[in-house]
């Protein structure tokens, strides 16, 4: 009983909300690594992006909410997420018409680009403080729970408790189902091979006949989809918050650049990596050693190896070992 | 128009801009746009260091100007002597376990021959050592923080002057700077930005939680003024007597002395430091320093340690960015760790350098002064803008109020655009390297 | 400091990871130029007379001429550095020529740019970095025939015909792949288009001399189909042997031009580039 008592403890609260949080940071991080495969620079507007769809989303919502128009148990920001993307895909293209254009044209090294997308990331993290306001927005609605912690208890007759909110299973469901999108569209179609293509040896793309505007067109739209849903989902998981979204820049970092830069497959486990890690850091042991360990042994303290504070400091040392001792990434960071 | 004439026209303009705002807004506005000014000059004088000299990537000048301003408590508020008896031996204890379980850790990676039982045994110094540090150092923290936790709740600093803080700053700022250098150096400059990126808000995370050394969100203030206080002037029977000479009322006169007297504090600094890092630029070593930049590969072969002397350099432009922390510390008088958004004090510093001209140090100067006066400015005349734009707008809607409450945010969008502007119409910048 | 301050790094050669190998070394003709028909055809692809260098550096050919007849394999050799793989990329419109021109099968295409000249019909393959490695031998190939529209299977068996070792392996990712079989792949790739043309750039480099005779008689496979090849070789004597049609360069300019037997026999040839 202590041994199922103590697993589902560690469900409830570790191994669920890691889950979550790491399909968002792999998201994220698959938007990321897209440019740095494509583009080939270091996209610091990524997490402004994905406040930029998100706002629109929230905005979507608001209106879908104040028509009366909903989903029923699931939140009604899934249906205004399209809006949301369109426009994300909207500015994306413009940003990349008016600004990134010119220099791709210039053949502008990758640090100027990322200096470049400095500038995108203060004007759109103007914009989307300008329209909704530096504050917390909640936008979740529906039902809160798939299941609750007390008709898991009444169900299975532990102490403790799994409760399931609805935020994580879409975040999982949809994650899923935008990875797999994905991964067929690059291996599958032709469009996607080229992508592939053009990432891997511009040159012989270009000899190839692949038309390299095309390419770096697809790639904005499909960056502005992924970083919308990853945005979205953490906001219906957590909060929407401008200033949250721009420091998510360093976690999804961490976990495109673990992955090894460049490579899908390793944005995903960077994600995941980074996510259980600092939920595992940051989480107290005491109820799970409780369970687990003989009355004499169970700890009086938290058991908490680092407050939750520090979570930026788990990504950051994460990334350092991995820098250090394997710096293409663990998945070899070459190609999208 | 000749090289040192358009510079001196660019910094007459800026010196033009101040002083148009002391006529039409205040002269208290245009001290404080001129003290922040000269601030924002020393950090983007230290980025550029980093940047124009040797090309780092450095996008964690927030951490190095918070450590900064640690530095002007540490060094100058009054040690808490009761926190000190209570638990202060405990925490420098504990501190002192945990940087011997790192060395530990490290020398026997270092000694011991590669095997299976060197990572065993430095997994096991380093879980062992950590629970030991913690059940050394937790203790001592609870009974400090415990020490009249709405007054002090904290270690103090040492009670010295408070410009003793400022090369204190530098040096703090220095060994966090050594510590990230030698690990993230020699890494791709993406690389290099997010690991500064990280560090400084690990480093903004420790001043927000670790309450028995800097209160955390508690804030510390009253620290101690290099120069009087207001009161101490208006009580001073000279200054009241030579403010009525001239006309102005003693309480104002006060204000503006004050601010005078932080501006010539400052300007002295960075005199000093904008000599040194001319004459550093024109020595042997700027000059090798952008022989690597330019081509790191013949640097090499020609034996010059690339990595030593990068490192070097991000030190030394780390310290003057923490300089400039301390300074700042000691104009606002108090430490705000909430107050530190990498946005203004990370992103807009690189504005700053990258708007005046990278690798020019007097462009960088002329950055720092024009980048903080726009940036102080543009909330103003967004308002003022917004204001124009919504007049025909009822009164009371709610468009009309949104407007005019989001018109704080231009200064972001400002800034971007200025940026990009500069970027993409004249990229080496206002005063470009020569 | 670069003249182009876009291009100015300050010393973060961030590419260096993810793009192994030199900086790219080719200025081509932009897109947008058109062909032109000319009245008197000559050879079937013909680089005459021409002259031109990278960027603004200094010339690299001299007044330079090189031309494959239909059914033929052409052969240009010469010692190290003197133009050779210059040549072929100045033919491919990788080099923007000052004088001279291109012309393929009746018309010039000196204006057209490297993509507009393989949809015209020449096939590419370079020197170095000529496959996709992260990708399977088969989407290599897709990727060649990437400007088709038309119904690819019929040349890729044609392809796996010619190259058995890349049916077995059609499902391997390239870079994973042996240096021969990397060539086979990337000479298959340019066979995709159906090319009217092919130009190898040095298809040997760096493999063993068994698997180089091999390489040289898939070489003449292919040209038995009746695709004209102009080939730029380092080593001379066997290229020669196969070649209907030789080109000695030296520092840019042509030294010798002649059958591969007559300059196989010629005596200065072979004191100077042969080894005696």
């Amino acid at each position: 009983m202590d041994l199922l008592n103590a697993i589902v403890a560690l469900s409830n609260f570790v191994l669920v909300p890691a889950i979550a949080y790491g399909s968002q940071l792999a998201l994220g991080a698959l938007g990321v690594t897209l440019i740095y495969g494509i583009l080939r620079f270091s996209n610091f507007a990524h997490g402004d992006t994905m406040a930029f769809g998100t706002m629109v989303t929230i905005l979507v919502t608001w209106w879908f909410q104040a028509a009366g128009i909903g989903l029923g148990p699931l939140p009604t920001a899934l249906l205004a997420l399209p809006a949301g993307i369109a426009a994300c895909m909207l500015l994306l293209l413009a940003t990349d018409r008016v600004v990134y254009r010119f220099y791709r044209a210039q053949r502008a090294k990758p640090v100027i680009l990322v200096i470049v997308s400095i500038g995108v990331m203060f004007i759109l993290n103007g914009l989307v403080r300008f329209i909704i306001g530096p504050g917390e927005q909640r936008f979740a609605d529906g039902e809160r729970f798939i299941i609750t912690a007390r008709d898991f208890k009444e169900m299975t007759g532990l102490a403790e408790g799994l409760a399931l909110k609805t935020t994580q299973g879409i975040t999982l469901v949809t994650a899923i189902i935008v990875v797999a999108l994905l991964f067929w569209f690059l291996n599958r179609t032709r469009t996607g091979k080229s992508m592939r293509a053009y990432s891997d040896n511009e040159d012989l793309a270009l000899l190839s006949g692949i038309n390299p505007d095309r390419v770096v067109m697809v790639t904005w739209l499909i960056v502005a989809a992924l970083a919308t849903v990853a945005g979205v989902l953490y906001g219906l998981d957590k909060s929407f918050k401008p200033f949250t979204y721009f420091q998510l820049l360093l976690p999804v970092f961490a976990s495109a650049i673990v992955g090894g830069l460049g490579n899908p497959v390793g944005a995903i486990a960077g994600g995941f990596i980074i996510a259980f890690s600092e939920v595992m850091i940051t989480y107290a042991w005491k109820k799970v050693l409780g369970y687990l360990l003989p009355e004499s042994l169970a700890p009086d303290s938290l058991v908490q190896l680092l407050s939750t504070d520090y979570k930026f400091a788990v990504s950051f040392v994460i990334l350092l070992i991995v820098l250090l001792f394997r710096p293409t990434g663990l998945f070899r960071g070459k190609a999208v | 128009m000749s090289e040192p004439l358009k510079n001196t026209l660019l910094f007459v303009l800026v010196a033009g801009l101040i002083l148009l705002t002391g006529f039409v807004q205040s002269w208290s506005t245009a001290l404080l746009i001129l003290n922040m000014g000269l601030i924002s000059a020393v950090m983007s004088l230290g980025v550029n260091l980093q940047w124009g000299y040797a090309g780092l990537f450095n996008v964690g000048v927030m951490g190095f100007v918070a450590l900064g301003g640690l530095a002007a408590v540490l060094v100058a508020m009054p040690p808490t002597v009761d926190a000190w008896a209570a638990g202060g031996m405990r925490v420098m204890a504990g501190l002192i376990i945990g940087a011997a379980v790192i060395v530990a850790a490290a020398m026997t990676l270092r000694f011991l021959p590669r095997s299976r039982w060197r990572t065993l045994a430095v997994l096991v110094i380093l879980v062992g050592g950590f629970f030991l540090y913690r059940g050394v150092f937790d203790p001592g923290v609870e009974a400090v923080e415990d020490v009249n936790p709405a007054g002090t709740g904290y270690l103090g600093g040492l009670g010295l002057p408070v410009l003793v803080a400022w090369p204190v700053g530098g040096l703090l700022a220095a060994g966090a700077a050594w510590i990230i250098g030698k690990a993230a150096l020699g890494l791709r400059s993406d690389y290099l930005a997010i690991a500064t990126l990280g560090i400084a808000e690990i480093i903004l995370a420790i001043l927000k939680n670790e309450d028995w050394l800097s209160r955390g969100v508690k804030n510390v203030s009253g620290i101690p003024r290099p120069v009087p206080y207001e009161v101490e002037l208006q009580e001073t029977a000279w200054f009241v007597e030579g403010a009525q000479r001239i006309g102005v009322d003693p309480v104002t006169a006060s204000s503006l002395y004050i601010k005078v007297a932080y501006a010539g504090l400052f300007a002295v600094v960075l005199i000093i430091l904008l000599g040194l890092a001319q004459l550093a630029l024109n020595s042997p070593w700027g000059r090798m320093m952008r022989a690597i930049r330019d081509n790191e590969t013949a640097a090499e072969a020609m034996g010059k340690n690339v990595t030593r002397r990068h490192l070097q350099v991000f030190v030394l432009g780390s310290a003057v960015v923490g300089m400039a922390g301390a300074m700042m510390t000691t104009l606002d008088g108090q430490l705000i760790p909430t107050a530190y958004q990498p946005l203004r004090f990370t992103f807009l510093i690189w504005v700053m350098v990258i708007v005046g001209g990278s690798g020019n140090n007097l462009g960088a100067v002329l950055g720092g002064f024009l980048v903080w006066f726009l940036w102080v400015q543009v909330e103003p005349i967004g308002h003022w803008l917004m204001q124009v734009v919504t007049a025909p707008l009822a009164e009371g809607s709610a468009l009309k109020a949104h407007l005019l409450e989001s018109a704080a945010h231009m200064r972001l969008f400002t800034m971007g655009l200025v940026l990009l502007l500069v970027l993409r119409f004249s990229p080496r910048g206002l005063i470009p390297e020569k | 400091m670069s003249g182009n301050p876009y291009q100015d790094d300050r010393g973060n050669k961030d590419r260096t990871i993810t793009r192994p190998g030199p900086e790219r070394e080719s200025y081509p003709v932009e897109p947008g130029g058109e062909a032109v028909k000319v009245a008197e055809p000559g050879a079937f692809l013909i680089g005459e007379e021409m002259t031109g260098g990278y960027g603004k550096g200094p010339d690299i050919l001299h007044a330079c001429t090189v031309a494959v007849e239909r059914g033929e394999i052409a052969v240009i050799v010469g010692p190290n550095g003197a133009g050779k793989s210059t040549a072929m990329k100045a033919l491919f419109g990788m080099l923007d020529l000052r004088q001279g021109h291109v012309r393929l099968d009746g018309e010039d295409i000196t204006a057209l740019s490297p993509q507009d000249r393989v949809a015209k019909g020449m096939g590419f393959v370079p020197q170095n970095n000529n496959i996709f490695t992260s990708m399977t031998v088969e989407e290599n190939l897709e990727m060649g025939a990437f400007i088709r529209r038309d119904d690819i299977t019929e040349t890729m068996e044609q392809v796996y015909d010619l190259f058995p070792v890349l049916r077995e392996k059609r499902n391997q990712a390239a870079g994973e792949l042996s240096g021969g079989q990397r060539q086979q792949v990337a000479v298959g790739r340019a066979l995709m288009t159906k090319p009217k043309v092919l130009m190898l750039d040095e298809p040997t480099a760096g493999v063993s001399p068994i698997v180089m005779d091999e390489l040289f008689d898939r070489i003449i496979e292919v040209s038995r189909t009746g695709i004209p090849i102009l080939m730029v070789e380092q080593n001379a004597r066997q290229a020669l042997e196969i070649a209907d049609k030789g080109y000695v360069m030296v520092q840019g300019r042509n030294a010798y031009t002649g059958t591969g037997k007559e300059l196989l026999a010629d005596p200065d040839v072979r004191r100077s580039f042969l080894g005696g």
